[in-house]
């Protein structure tokens, strides 16, 4: 029995590989955005710590350089992650029954990533696997995090001020190959960005609020007028 | 560390992993109506164009500077760059931007 559980948890261990390399230079990026935006090393490892999300993150980041009240950007990372809800919803069904206390801790770990991998397994996924696929991806996310932070350190100033790009470069980065994809993430994309800037222009409401907004709103016309469509039920997005 | 950065880290963690968590203690075989899925699965995308624009246009004083940077982005990662790929190049081409104006 133990030795089952050992072996459960390196084949996690192993599964996560892919995603432990995967999440090397998003770490590292984060780390050194963190600290052109002024946190600490501290704060930096500790957002990695205890959120392990990396969207929201740099979202946060974004947030925090424009000067963003700490409630809305609370509420941002809420609304960013609350997709995770779904992810954890369905993995709820394949994952092997075990206690309370231990789902609870691994649950921890649900990512876009964790969760791809998880969720394509044959069969059952067991606690063992769990851990060791979430355990491997949070340490890389967190160790490179601090490395970022750290070589990002004495940068020239020209280099920094190039650097501000960085955060919008990698949203544009992570946006542009689903916008290829599907036309469903142009409009999505399109319609908040509209949203977000006659609300920001017009003084509506401060930024953090307008961005909250934006997207909720666009979710939601986006897809009324998707359900509105005759015949056009199958989502086509991965 | 700074308080209130510490509070709002701690606020971020708890609002991340509740939805997380949650679904494995209250869930046995339900789903949430379709409607409701298909908009969560709209956010990232939607955050992500609120994120960019307008405030790209504001990274420095020059607003040339961000529509610039957001092009070389745009370009790379519809060639089909890597993301890291993506960050990296577009801070070159303003490296090179800041250069000469």
């Amino acid at each position: 029995m133990a030795i089952g559980r050992v072996s459960e948890f390196k084949k996690g261990l192993q599964g996560g590989i892919s995603i432990a390399i995967g999440y090397m230079p998003i770490a590292l990026t984060f780390g050194l955005i963190a600290k052109t935006t002024g946190l600490t090393l501290g704060e930096t490892l500790m957002m990695s710590l205890l959120v392990f999300a990396g969207a929201a993150q740099y979202i946060s980041l974004s947030l925090l350089a424009q000067g963003i009240g700490m409630v809305e950007i609370v509420l941002t990372t809420f609304i960013v992650n609350i997709r995770h809800f779904l992810m954890s919803a369905s993995l709820n069904e394949k994952a092997e029954d075990d206690t309370p206390g231990k789902r609870m801790l691994y649950s921890f770990g649900i990512t876009d990533e964790t969760f791809s991998v998880a969720a394509t397994q044959p069969g059952t996924v067991s606690t063992g696997y769990m851990f060791g696929l979430t355990l491997i991806s949070y340490s890389s996310w967190v160790v490179f995090s601090g490395v970022g932070f750290l070589i990002g350190a004495g940068l020239p100033k020209t280099l920094q001020e190039s650097m501000s790009i960085a955060l919008y470069a990698m949203f544009i980065g992570l946006l542009v190959p689903s916008m290829k994809k599907s036309i469903k993430v142009v409009y999505l994309a399109a319609l908040a960005a509209s949203f977000n800037t006659v609300f920001t222009l017009a003084g509506l409401m401060s930024t953090g609020w307008a961005i909250v907004s934006a997207t909720l709103l666009s979710a939601i016309i986006v897809e009324a007028v998707e359900a509105m469509k005759p015949g056009k039920k199958v989502d086509d997005r991965e | 560390m700074n308080k209130e950065i510490v509070l709002m880290i701690i606020g971020m963690g708890l609002v991340t992993y509740i939805p997380r968590m949650l679904p494995f203690i209250m869930f046995r075989g339900k789903e949430l109506p379709p409607f409701i899925q298909g908009i969560l699965k709209n956010v990232p995308y939607a955050t992500l164009g609120a994120l960019i624009f307008p405030a790209v246009l504001y990274i420095q004083e020059d607003i040339w500077y961000g529509i610039v940077g957001a092009a070389a982005a745009f370009a790379a990662a519809f060639l089909g760059a890597n993301v890291i790929v993506v960050v990296i190049g577009s801070i070159a081409v303003l490296s090179v931007y800041s250069f000469f104006f």
